[in-house]
């Protein structure tokens, strides 16, 4: 077990150096729109733009290789592309129980990781820990090149990691719409006086027609658009799963963490949800999904991580995964 | 709310279902009911004029009162979802601080009386809702870090601090130096003269309010003040000869109160109508996914509850500032409650049902009760109460219910209290939203249906245009 601990944590100090190097090199480049495939196409006007961006512009990514098309030529020494996400050393207890012990990965741009393990494993405490809802004992999450340990959780959607929860957590008595309006980044209406003052309140106004297409366009992107009027709580459930991914869509993430986002969905929307996540995949976004279904994992993700008792088992292709003695053993309930 | 100016309602049907579906609508005419209500029950008493528009003041006065407090309640806990129960702390704050500034510089009415700084009224009124701000900003720092219902529990704790500070004695009356000098190594930094002699929240005894009465303050401001004397005195020689000027005073300042009415309204229907409002809806519904979302969730509830507590200091500043004292049992949290009621009773979540539960809990259950004994007592003319409970149960033995009756009716305002009460339950199982608890109003300033298929500007449809 320790083996393969150690095999991560070079894993990632490889690609570590690289990115380091390279962020003046790519610039850094709001994402327009959510679709970081532009990215790549206009990398080169702004090579001298610096990494440092205002901090009202947090939507940026640093290391600029979203796409592949984009990120390899720039990025010849590492092969696989960057690692928006790397997580090192992650420990986390309660009381006296060890939830996350030692746990260190990387996630690849613009690949479809999978995060597996059974009950207890740890998946969704690492999530938490991830994503800023627990902070660790011990341990470094680094994002986008920057650490991000220990931020509180807005700060961390702020930087473009955007989560979605085990039990969709829909704003119940909200509409659809005002769910979806909530999400965007950067929204002025936000300073109370800029709402209320009779002066500013036009440019508000302005700002949400503007936002509302991009609203209506990722409703209609996953198909919920006839719910638009309809208040959250009276969603189904697969509804709601629906509507949290796109939500989550709209703060204009660069990475999305699913937490289980196929429990309690039908099969048939199940299928439409994988769609959609291979279809935003192409366009450029980094999925880490924390899944229970190992065979939805197993043929749907390039790479899986495997946890165990608050460790990583296993960190691989799928192939890799469904060979693995330790990992069979412990879904099996075997002796590790 | 203004359905009615939609453009495509071409037929008249349509047009009638949506009037009487808008919530505006029903605000007038519950408003109507009312005060067409307590008109029949001043033709009952034999009221003239003069009574009848005392009666009428009387009431607009609480329905303002209540109206404001209740929209401002709405921000913190219909909105947001802040559990605040220190209403009346807030409201306190606000006119003590008001009478402090204001207050005319020399002690009058005894040695228990303390004066003030003498500062105009409207100084007076800004620093009091600034105070009461500041006071908001003080509780909801620590509080709002902790889980909601600690919230409640430092507000309550709070309002009941404020009271027990204006009745200690130990900031009763303190004497102001003649001159206050603050001198560093020799250096005079600051030499004033105050004003005040005498200053202090007066103890038990409550302060007088010996400034000038707000509505006279006000009206010489505008310069309307001699105008309003002709008219004061043109109603004398032809509608009421018997000193009407405290009932068009009255009928004035209640007129003032739903103009302030109409202005929280405006405010906060602005603030609920925006991503700001949005957010904090978000936050009373999963404070962890707004902050997901990226939302600093604490920076928006502490706004939220900030302006909320101006609201109150201002409602309470208006509520209590044109009496002639004010003393610290005006300020037990059985105000905060019946604002909660009120609340509850109009639809937490919502702006118009914060002001119709406002207008329908001053109209129905505060002031309602005591017309009622009033009107059973006028039409039956029935005798003397019994002094006791004994003495009422008693003849119902011998099924004569009449000395039950009259007690009962003599212990009205005691039994209001219950009458609320049966009221919350039945809301409680019924109607557990309230009235127009709907919550349709929907946080954006602007029309969120499908672009291209509406009008650009259509404001109306911004307002209330969500068809379900």
């Amino acid at each position: 077990m320790s083996e393969s601990d150690d095999t991560t944590a070079d894993g990632s100090a490889s690609t570590d150096e690289p990115l380091e190097d390279t962020p003046t090199e790519n610039g850094s480049e709001p994402v327009e729109d959510g679709s970081p495939s532009d990215v790549g196409s206009t990398n080169e006007n702004s090579t001298d733009e610096s990494p440092e961006t205002p901090a009202g512009d947090s939507m940026t990514i640093e290391d600029g290789s979203m796409t592949p098309e984009g990120g390899s030529p720039e990025d010849a020494d590492v092969p696989t592309g960057s690692t928006p996400l790397e997580v090192e050393g992650l420990r986390k207890t309660f009381g006296g129980i060890v939830a996350v012990d030692d746990v260190s990965f990387d996630v690849e741009a613009g690949t479809l990781t999978g995060l597996i393990g059974p009950n207890g494993a740890g998946k969704s405490t690492t999530f938490n820990l991830i994503t800023g809802m627990l902070e660790p004992d011990a341990g470094t999450v680094r994002f986008n090149g920057e650490e991000i340990t220990g931020l509180e959780p807005h700060e961390i959607a702020n930087q473009g990691l955007a989560r979605t929860f085990q039990i969709a957590r829909e704003l119940e008595e909200m509409t659809v719409l005002e769910n979806m309006m909530l999400a965007p980044k950067g929204q002025i209406g936000e300073s109370l006086w800029r709402s209320v003052m009779p002066i500013t309140r036009e440019a508000v106004r302005e700002q949400e027609t503007e936002q509302l297409d991009r609203v209506w366009e990722v409703l209609e992107f996953f198909e919920i658009d006839h719910l638009a009027d309809e208040y959250a709580g009276n969603l189904s459930g697969g509804q709601r799963k629906l509507l949290e991914m796109a939500r989550a869509l709209l703060t204009d993430p660069d990475m999305l963490l699913l937490d289980e986002p196929f429990a309690g969905v039908n099969p048939s929307l199940e299928k439409r949800l994988l769609e959609h996540i291979h279809e935003l995949r192409e366009e450029g976004y980094t999925f880490l999904i924390v899944e229970h279904d190992m065979d939805l994992i197993m043929n749907n993700c390039e790479r899986v991580i495997v946890m165990h008792q608050g460790r990583v088992l296993k960190d691989g292709t799928p192939a890799e995964i469904k060979e693995s003695e330790e990992v069979i053993e412990a879904y099996l309930g075997g002796e590790v | 709310m203004s359905d009615e100016t939609d453009a495509d309602a071409v037929d008249v049907r349509g047009r009638i279902d949506r009037l009487l579906d808008g919530d505006a609508t029903l605000v007038l005419a519950v408003l109507g009911a009312i005060y067409l209500a307590y008109v029949l029950a001043g033709v009952a008493f034999g009221y003239g004029l003069r009574g009848q528009l005392n009666s009428i003041a009387n009431l607009t006065f609480y329905i303002g009162v209540f109206g404001m407090l209740a929209l401002a309640l709405n921000l913190h806990w219909g909105y947001t979802g802040l559990f605040n129960i220190g209403i009346v702390g807030f409201m306190g704050i606000g006119v003590y601080v008001t009478a402090l500034v204001s207050k005319p510089p020399v002690a009058q009415g005894g040695a228990a009386q303390v004066g003030g700084f003498g500062l105009p009224l409207g100084v007076g009124v800004v620093a009091g809702v600034v105070v009461a701000a500041l006071f908001g900003l003080l509780v909801a720092l620590p509080a709002l870090r902790l889980r909601a219902d600690y919230l409640a529990i430092v507000t309550v704790a709070f309002s009941e601090i404020v009271r027990f500070t204006m009745m200690s004695r130990t900031f009763q009356s303190y004497t102001v130096p003649d001159t206050i000098d603050l001198t560093v190594a020799g250096v005079q930094l600051f030499s004033f003269d105050p004003a005040a002699d005498t200053v202090g929240l007066g103890g038990g005894g409550g302060l007088i309010l010996n400034y000038p009465d707000p509505l006279e303050a006000l009206l010489r401001t505008l310069f309307l003040w001699e105008p309003y004397l002709g008219f004061v005195g043109f109603v004398q020689r032809t509608l009421i000869s018997n000193n009407p000027k405290p009932v068009i005073d009255g009928l004035v300042y209640g007129l003032l109160l739903l103009v302030g009415v109409g202005l929280f309204y405006l405010l906060l229907s602005r603030v609920g109508k925006s991503p700001f409002g949005r957010v904090l809806k978000a936050i009373r519904e999963d404070e962890d996914v707004a902050n997901a979302l990226g939302k600093d969730t604490d920076r928006f509830k502490l706004t939220a509850f900030v302006l909320g507590s101006a609201l109150m200091g201002l409602g309470g500043i208006l509520w209590y500032s044109s009496r002639g004292s004010i003393t610290p049992p005006s300020f037990r949290p059985n105000i905060t409650f019946f604002i909660w009621i009120a609340l509850i009773i109009g639809g937490a979540g919502s702006n118009t049902g914060s002001f119709l539960g406002g207008a329908i809990f001053a109209g129905l259950l505060y002031e309602g009760p005591r017309y009622m004994k009033n009107l059973i007592e006028t039409a039956f003319e029935l005798g003397d109460a019994p002094g006791n409970f004994g003495t009422a149960v008693a003849p119902m033995a011998s099924l004569d219910p009449v000395p039950f009756v009259l007690y009962t009716l003599d212990s009205v305002s005691q039994l209001r209290l219950v009458i609320m009460g049966v009221v919350l339950v039945w809301l409680m199982h019924n109607r557990p939203e309230g009235l127009l608890g709907h919550r349709k109003e929907t946080a954006s300033s602007v029309d969120l249906s499908r672009p291209g298929g509406r009008d650009a500007n259509d404001a109306a449809a911004a307002d209330g245009g969500e068809k379900r």
